[in-house]
């Protein structure tokens, strides 16, 4: 597909990057002409300099010939405008990244006025998968599959598990559940393990189950799971304010902390269910009087990423809580990842998928078949869900007998709604989905898993 | 340094130049003259070294600017070497630094000859010769990046594009690279089939067409005749000078014209300039020989074909200008040294920028009345960057200091100041004749050994544009 994207700050370079893997024609367009010369130079990219909101800047990069016009500037009026002349100019699908809340509470009318294909909230985006996390506090990160019915599941094996030292291959036999390890981070490295690979304390897992399973799973193998019953929020940004808003009708309690008096006093207004404290979190005595000991999760929501590490280090040593760390520059992603922050929520990672999501969905009516795309490393490890079409090449053949690509897994066969966790005599049927967990990122066709 | 990527890259380019060499067998093959048995085994050398280094692709692909530079001036230096083994095997020109400045005369498209008698060689020798100028016109990188899926997601071929397509800033036509180089090769593939239908038409023969397209499409200009162009018939000389000017124009244009969009073609500022200047040079040296020629058409005919050919760095010749008056040598030299538009196959400095230098030299002038001026340049209807100018003013001082060096070693020869000033400024320039002893009936033979040296460098340096071969000596680019 012919790819316009406005803005090449991280969010727009990690989407392009992404989709220009994939095999797209991407153009980026942005005014800082040292940004697109940084691209043009990493990535097979096309890059202009100029205002994207502009008709000629936009007749230049194609736009008559394009199929989707991405806005990601760090303006949510510019991204708008950037839409609809990309709409009236070019008749392409258009994303446009809005986070102001005031145009979010109105963003059904703005999508339909101004024809946007989708609106991308990176706040409330995080917040969304925030409040998975709480709702799941032994797991680094969850998404779903078929529709809700199949998780994914990243989660730390703790110290005296009794996963430590266990192989793959018995899994599932000692603890009785049906689930699958997909992917196994130790360190650095990724991989998706094999039926003798041992399993040791410390790694990172990536599981695939229904959510009945995994439950039972983490029950039998010890790792206690109970929805947080309370929360503490550090930061009353936009986070904070959305994720306090959709746990409104839940019964977890919550606690922001903020400095700003007038933004509590607006949160306090706006959220009343929340008890929000004045304050600053640096200060080790509030947060022992509020009850950091006591409280099952923590999330560092503030706006300087040195901070929110700091708290979620201090929040480690204190007490036994859930962590949540939001950090807004991806670059030390690697080092950040050796730490023990808990769950990392990257809001521009969180946005870049969603929009690759929408892509590749897009794409689907267009000839792939990738209904779902689920990061578990970024750019190193990806679980995609893909739908069986009545042609497909591998119908009928049991797996076993299929010429993988290595690195390469079938994880899990949805057939008409029941999830069956392949053996090597299954085979896949039109209609199915199959969910794959791959190193070999960029996969656009189920047909290329093989070899 | 990602030392296995140049071996990796370097490897695909010997087997597409073994590949190549399949024409002259061709050719070969088809008159008798007994030159396969040289051929064949260079092809079957390059493919095989060829292949050892392509067998595994390296792991590590991370490519940067200065492995870019480094890898195309390996791959070119790498060109010339196997290019001029067929010659030197077979004993046509017996001596190997003659052959490799005959060679790389033909990558570079300078078409700068030592040989006394061109017409001695066999049709196969004579059809490679004319061959590595089409070869080297638009570059074998580029080629590579167009047939070969290489560059997955890649930008490293961004840096290959750069470091071996001529001029000052170099875009891309489309979001991929691949399909910009494509374009590129479709383009050029078209203009070369029309220009040898239109000479086929006058009556040309389809080995004679074939070698002078060849020479003006990768604007080369080695001939196949000892008086070079001289003895073709008026309209075969005609599609020549238009077919010249035509290649030596930026490809951007005719891109733009394919995707219909003929007034931005029309608009494009290098692209007028570099008519003004063609006409007005023919204008002048029109009427400077007029007394020479028995009809004024006949002096504009002449005038045109030699203005083509220097300006776009071809090198053909259709009379001997070293007879010309001073006057019309020197607009020659003159033209010799801008060269042709940036993004075509030309050498020489290229019209943008000469642009770009003489709009800087009038904001300085214009600074100087008014220093608290400001005032942003503006080329082809955009604002030039910075790094752009700074780029060019790096880029003439480089030329000027290569180019004194280069006659201060080549005047060793004890030659008289032209011979010398214009065999380092048509070598240099990828033009081929200079005036006096390396004029357009005579040729590069009786330079001495050194000489030929400083020349192919010049050549070299001339095609890619100085830089990617200057690093090549810097002592921090082999550091670890």
């Amino acid at each position: 597909m012919k790819i316009i994207i406005v803005g090449c700050g991280k969010v727009g370079a990690t989407i392009a990057e992404q989709l220009n893997s994939e095999g797209h024609d991407i153009t980026i367009i942005d005014q800082d002409a040292s940004a697109i010369q940084a691209i043009t130079e990493s990535i097979d990219v096309m890059g202009m300099t100029g205002n994207g909101a502009v008709y000629p800047v936009q007749m230049e990069a194609g736009i008559q010939e394009a199929d989707l016009l991405i806005a990601t500037t760090n303006s949510d009026e510019l991204n708008m405008l950037c839409c609809l002349i990309a709409k009236k100019a070019g008749n392409c699908h258009t994303i446009a990244r809005i986070r102001n809340p005031e145009y979010s509470s109105e963003i059904r009318f703005i999508r339909e006025e101004l024809n946007l294909s989708m609106a991308i909230n990176p706040e409330l985006a995080a917040a969304r998968e925030i409040s998975r996390l709480l709702k799941f506090p032994s797991a680094i990160k969850i998404d779903t599959f078929a529709k809700g019915r199949v998780e994914i599941l990243k989660f730390k094996i703790p110290e005296s598990s009794a996963l430590h030292q266990m192989k793959v291959h018995e899994v599932m036999p000692k603890t009785g559940c049906s689930v699958l390890i997909c992917a196994v981070e130790r360190g650095e490295d990724v991989m998706i393990p094999n039926g003798d690979f041992a399993l040791q304390s410390g790694d990172k897992v990536s599981i695939i189950a229904s959510p009945s399973e995994s439950i039972k799973f983490f029950r039998q193998v010890g790792i206690e799971n109970n929805s947080a019953r309370s929360v503490m929020l550090v930061g009353g940004g936009r986070i904070s304010y959305y994720l306090a808003k959709m746990l409104k009708d839940t019964p977890i309690k919550i606690t922001i902390i903020e400095k700003d008096y007038e933004r509590c006093r607006m949160l306090s207004e706006e959220l009343p269910h929340v008890s929000v404290i004045h304050g600053d979190a640096s200060d080790q005595q509030l947060l022992q009087e509020e009850g950091i000991r006591q409280t099952d999760a923590f999330a560092s929501l503030t706006g300087f990423d040195e901070e929110n590490i700091m708290l979620s280090l201090y929040a480690a040593s204190q007490s036994k809580a859930k962590l949540i760390t939001k950090v807004n520059r991806i670059a030390f992603e690697n080092v950040i990842g050796s730490m023990n922050l808990g769950s990392v929520i990257y809001p521009k990672l969180i946005t870049a998928d969603t929009i690759l999501q929408y892509v590749r969905a897009m794409q689907n009516s267009l000839g792939s078949n990738v209904e779902t795309l689920y990061k578990i490393v970024a750019n190193r490890a990806e679980a995609l869900e893909f739908r069986v079409g009545k042609e497909s090449p591998l119908i009928g053949i049991p797996l076993e007998n299929l010429d993988l690509k290595p690195n390469l897994l079938v994880a899990c066969i949805n057939r008409g709604g029941r999830i069956l966790t392949p053996r090597g005599r299954d085979s896949m049927e039109a209609g199915d989905t199959v969910i794959i967990v791959t190193t070999n990122t960029g996969l656009n066709d189920l047909k290329d898993i093989l070899r | 340094m990602n030392y296995r990527m140049v071996v990796y890259l370097m490897g695909w380019v010997l087997n597409i130049e073994a590949f190549l060499m399949l024409l002259p067998c061709a050719v070969s093959l088809l008159y008798r003259d007994g030159c396969l048995r040289y051929f064949l085994p260079v092809i079957a050398a390059g493919w095989l070294a060829g292949w050892l280094c392509v067998r595994r692709k390296p792991k590590n692909t991370v490519f940067y600017a200065r492995e870019g530079m480094i890898c195309v001036a390996l791959v070119w230096i790498c060109l010339s070497l196997t290019g001029a083994l067929p010659f030197w095997l077979s004993g046509e020109i017996p001596a190997f630094y003659d052959a490799m400045f005959e060679v790389i005369s033909g990558f570079t498209t300078t078409g700068a000859s030592i040989l006394t008698d061109v017409e001695a060689l066999s049709p196969s020798m004579l059809m490679w010769r004319s061959f590595t100028h089409w070869i080297g016109g638009m570059g074998i990188l580029v080629f590579m990046l167009a047939i070969l899926p290489l560059t997955a997601g890649g930008g490293y071929s961004m840096y290959l594009m750069k470091a071996e397509s001529p001029g000052p800033s170099v875009g891309k036509m489309t979001p991929k690279i691949r399909n910009t180089a494509k374009i590129l090769y479709t383009i050029y593939l078209a203009m070369t089939l029309l220009q040898i239908v239109l000479l086929l038409l006058g009556g040309m023969p389809l080995f004679d067409s074939l070698c002078v397209t060849f020479g003006s499409a990768g604007t080369g200009g080695f001939g196949i005749k000892n008086d070079s162009m001289a003895s073709y018939t008026v309209y075969q000389q005609a599609v020549t000078t238009t077919f010249m000017i035509l290649f030596g124009v930026n490809f951007n244009v005719y891109y733009l014209f394919l995707i219909r969009r003929f007034k931005d073609g029309l608009r494009c500022e290098e692209m007028r300039a570099y008519l003004a200047v063609i006409l007005a040079a023919v204008l002048c040296i029109t009427w400077n020989i007029r007394g020479m020629f028995p009809s004024l058409f006949s002096a504009f005919h002449h005038a045109a074909f030699q203005v083509a050919s220097i300006i776009t760095t071809t090198g053909y010749s259709t009379v001997d200008f070293e007879q010309w008056p001073q006057f019309s040598k020197t607009i020659l030299i003159v033209l010799m040294l801008i060269g042709a538009c940036a993004g075509s196959t030309g050498g020489g400095m290229k019209i943008s920028r000469l642009i770009i230098g003489v709009k800087e030299m009038a904001r300085e002038l214009y600074s100087s009345i008014h220093p608290r001026s400001v005032r942003v340049l503006r080329f082809e209807g955009k604002a030039i960057e910075h790094q752009v100018i700074r780029s060019v003013n790096a880029f003439f001082a480089a030329y000027f200091v290569i180019f004194a060096v280069s006659v201060l070693l080549v005047s060793l020869d004890n030659f008289d100041f032209t011979t010398n000033f214009t065999a380092v400024a048509a070598t240099f320039n990828n033009i081929g004749p200079g005036l006096s002893q390396v004029g357009p009936m005579s040729n590069f033979s009786q330079l001495s050994v050194l000489s030929k040296c400083v020349l192919m460098f010049d050549m070299l340096a001339g095609r890619l544009e100085i830089f990617p071969l200057l690093i090549l000596f810097l002592p921090s680019t082999w550091k670890k």
